[in-house]
């Protein structure tokens, strides 16, 4: 290639960056302003722990709406069941996980329920704080996202996440995790696990908004937290959480 | 399929309760590499500057040694991190956009200027008269390497070389907190994640630090027992025996921030030392307990002891040395293992305990990290043919 | 200035040129070459909410169904499924949404279905409806006896063991496993239709317990305490739970 050659196609690259850089801003802008405005709503999750009847039709749900992959073990979220007996004894599995036969003997049993969990879209979230190129970041309206195209797959997040929230997508060998389902919420639709819970013991919120499903929530419970000492400022909301859980 | 079987294998090994994304460790052998290979160098480079910048004259046959052994494995320590990476090609974007809050993100930029600004300048000043005399008396293709790797300089006069040891000096200096920063780093990488208690520990980055210095050592003194027989030189014993001193205090010390740290979590006995108490017991036994704390320090220790306190014959100290040596490397490389590996075996629900299967082929199996841990020896030997470390004189012994 | 680089050793010099020719490579492609969406992390940030907003929908939300499906909601909406959302059975229903008649979302018509929030589990809350799919009917799909929609049981529930199970199996294997439920707990006939606006009886006196317990009772075979001396100022099932063996 000589010299002319390589001039015009550095001259194509410059232009054509610049003009790719510039749609990309400008479709974001006509996105945002005419439709959805992420400044004016801030989402929070509430569960109410003695509402979960452990169907596990959120965990399914999440696979089919995210495209979760099939390998058995990761879950955008998950329902862990707790068992506490009368000798203080705490076993705890994950839902429809392959475990041996539990059989359990009801007169033993002191207290005994099922646990959703999902990612708690910190505010002072450690995955963002760690991540080397700022591949996953929050949004204005509260939720932490992955950018697939620019993570490297350093699992670095996963390895700051003290929930166990993150994973790597073997197929996009990237990072991932629940969105609460972001793709809905700008249509003004609820995050699946939220829609098909029966019992409504999930309850999705804009924190922004004047009246949201998270007002009598966090009115009428006493609210709880994961792991709070670790200040991550988790806007995944538990009432009735038994100390048990971490 | 095989993925699911996998996990099905994996699943059966999992004691008690673990966050269902836990089943698979994230970071593997290739991550137990790296800082072994990264503290090589920082601890090949303090030893270098003992001689520069402390003056510590008996240990000069070791100082080109050091410097190369730290370029060797310099050169090699981004392979095994582009490796494990889920997505190797895009990991030019630590340059483009870092994230100034990561720890990680500073990688690239502390590895440039440390394999740039005080390796390859430091070595460039050290050996410039030598290459200038060397390509003028050699030919061929080993003639123009020198050449280039002198910037095609020609000036060998008494003032230029004067100008090259103090310039050694200076960057030398500059070059021990750059070592620091180097393994350090990557101790702050893991001591900074509040999420894994393990890991968590301000002492996190010294211990790194301290264990990459004693791993340095112990390999320079590795090398220089090997390559000098091979070059039928003499060992100067003076030299060795300070080099073992040397090793000894820094042992100590690394040892005594090691009990410090387990002492401590077992006096205040937090949330989670059930789980870690497990998992040392079980899954990390043999490589805590055993590797790293019996072989890998309290036995070199010893020996290093019996050496001081009984005058032995200069044979049976040579043994005894390479024999510590060698611990020392098995011991700090179950070090990494033990941080790296031993952090992912227990869940943050602290309720139960994972595996770790390591695969034998594969991009992150145990063939490459044997690779990966070769080549820098191999690269080493090219290095010390092209720059000799030791004059021909100065075999002849002390 | 002149002097300074005369003065410097060529060595030196050499070193400077190499490294400043670096530094101006490095300038050059970072400035001008590389286009901005690779470098800057608003752009990247704003186009990967782009294509994470444009991602599929799967679940049409249940306002939706409504539209078309004008029945069902109406039965539901006076029945126990009432908070159950459609795609909670029928799955998801984004694609029948954009194509109603070629696309058609699941109905789960098998007892399998069912089962994942009905069959008994103890650790689901007390008062959740949940039978034995193995002695419940076998084999006959559950909606011969119950419509989904509007799922209320064929007969009202005799016995207490239909949505208080866990506590039934407890007491079963207890001291108290031959008396019956109505000895201690008075429920009003509504209270199986409507569980928690009619709320049956608890006992509420020590008295109640000592009709049983306390030295001199006519019951033979009730282990016997003095009331008087005994437990302080707290109610019997402060300490005794009474579906179990007697402990906490």
């Amino acid at each position: 290639m000589d010299r002319r050659d390589f001039l015009k196609h550095l001259g194509w690259v410059i232009s054509s960056g610049g003009i790719l850089g510039g749609l990309s801003a400008d479709a974001w802008a006509k996105m945002l302003n005419k439709t959805y405005d992420t400044t004016k709503h801030y989402y929070g999750m509430g569960i109410d722990i003695d509402k979960c009847i452990g169907c596990g039709r959120c965990m399914q749900a999440c696979k089919t709406e995210n495209a979760v992959p099939a390998v058995p073990y990761y879950f955008r979220t998950w329902v862990e069941r707790y068992v506490i007996k009368t000798d203080r004894t705490v076993s705890v599995n994950t839902l429809n996980s392959d475990e041996p036969g539990d059989v359990l003997v009801e007169k033993d049993v002191l207290r005994s329920f099922f646990v959703p969990k999902l990612c708690n879209q910190c505010d002072h979230p450690p995955c963002v704080q760690v991540c080397p190129v700022g591949a996953t970041f929050k949004t204005d309206d509260g939720v932490i996202l992955v950018d697939s195209k620019r993570c490297i797959g350093c699992r670095y997040c996963i390895q700051a996440c003290p929930y166990g929230a993150r994973y790597l997508n073997p197929e996009t060998r990237v990072a991932d995790k629940c969105t609460f389902c972001y793709h809905r919420l700008v249509k003004g639709l609820l995050p699946v696990c939220v829609e098909v819970c029966p019992k409504q013991a999930r309850v999705f919120g804009d924190m922004k908004s004047i009246a949201s499903p998270l007002g009598r929530f966090t009115r009428m419970n006493k609210i709880h937290v994961l792991k709070p000492s670790l200040n991550t400022d988790p806007k995944v909301y538990y009432a009735n959480l038994d100390g048990e859980v971490n | 399929m095989e993925a699911a079987q996998n996990f099905m294998e994996l699943s059966k090994q999992v004691v008690g309760f673990i966050y269902p994304n836990e089943i698979d460790i994230q970071w593997s052998i290739l991550i137990v590499v790296y800082p072994y290979i990264t503290g090589l160098v920082a601890g090949a480079f303090i030893l270098a500057s003992l001689v520069k910048v402390f003056n510590v004259k008996e240990l000069q046959p070791t100082y080109r040694l050091a410097m190369l052994t730290a370029l060797a494995f310099m050169l090699i320590a981004p392979l095994p991190l582009q490796l494990h990476l889920g997505r190797p090609e895009r990991s030019y974007e630590m340059f483009m956009t870092p994230n100034l809050t990561s720890a990680m993100a500073m990688f690239g930029f502390v590895y440039l200027w440390y394999l740039m600004l005080v390796l390859l300048l430091e070595i460039y000043f050290e050996y410039r008269r030598d290459m200038i005399v060397w390509s003028s008396e050699s030919t061929g293709p080993k003639k123009w390497a020198l050449k280039l790797l002198s910037l095609f300089s020609t000036d060998i006069s008494e003032k230029a070389v004067a100008f090259d040891k103090k310039t050694v000096k200076i960057i030398t200096i500059i070059g021990i907190p750059s070592a620091f920063l180097l393994h350090g780093y990557v101790g702050f990488i893991f001591g900074s994640i509040k999420a894994n208690p393990w890991w968590s520990s301000v002492m996190m980055p010294v211990v790194f630090l301290f264990s990459a210095i004693v791993s340095g050592i112990a390999m320079v003194m590795l090398l220089y027992m090997i390559i000098i027989p091979l070059r039928d030189g003499k060992i100067d014993m003076k030299c060795l025996d300070r080099v073992a001193s040397f090793l000894f205090y820094a042992v100590i010390v690394d040892f005594s921030i090691e009990v410090l740290d387990f002492i401590h979590r077992l006096y205040e006995s937090e949330e989670s030392i059930k789980i870690l108490s497990q998992l040392v017991e079980t899954k990390l036994f043999m490589s805590l307990v055993v590797l790293q704390i019996l072989l890998g320090m309290l036995l070199p220790l010893g020996i290093m002891v019996v050496i001081k306190v009984f005058r032995l014959q200069e044979e049976v100290r040579k043994l005894l040395y390479f024999v510590c040596g060698l611990l020392i490397q098995l011991g700090i490389f179950s070090t990494r293992w033990n941080v790296v590996i031993g952090g992912q075996l227990f869940s943050k629900s602290f309720r139960g305990l994972t595996t770790y299967k390591m695969e034998l082929m594969g991009i992150e199996g145990f063939l490459v990290a044997l690779a990966l841990l070769i080549i820098p020896f191999v690269i080493l030997s090219i290095l010390i043919k092209l720059l000799p470390p030791w004059k021909k004189g100065e075999l002849a012994g002390s | 200035m002149k002097d300074f680089f005369k003065k410097l050793p060529e060595q030196a010099v050499r070193v400077a040129v190499v490294f400043l020719v670096f530094v101006a490579v490095v300038f050059v492609i970072r400035q001008f070459i590389i286009p901005p969406e690779m470098k800057e992390p608003a752009l990247q940030q704003a186009s990967s909410m782009e294509r994470e907003v444009a991602k599929e929908i799967q679940y049409a939300g249940a306002q939706i169904c409504e539209q078309c499906h004008e029945k069902e909601p109406q039965i539901k909406k006076i029945g126990y499924h009432r908070n159950l959302s459609c795609e909670s059975c029928h799955g998801a229903a984004q694609k029948h949404v954009e194509n109603p008649t070629e696309v058609k979302p699941t109905s789960p018509k098998k007892r399998d279905y069912c089962a994942y929030c009905h069959k008994y589990n103890s650790s689901r809350p007390t008062g959740f409806p949940q039978i034995n799919p193995d002695t419940h009917n076998p084999r006959k799909p559950c909606i011969t006896c119950h419509n989904p929609h509007n799922p209320k049981p064929p007969t009202t529930p005799r016995s207490c063991a239909a949505c208080h199970a866990q506590i039934e199996r407890a007491k079963a294997a207890s001291y108290h496993a031959l008396i019956a439920c109505s000895v201690c707990h008075t429920a009003p006939e509504k209270h199986k239709t409507s569980p928690r606006t009619v709320i049956p009886t608890k006992p509420d006196k020590r008295e109640f317990c000592g009709k049983c317990h306390d030295k001199g009772s006519p019951r033979k075979g009730a282990p016997t305490v003095d009331m008087a001396a005994h437990g302080e100022k707290y109610v019997c099932w402060q300490c005794h739970y009474p579906h179990t063996l007697g402990g906490i």
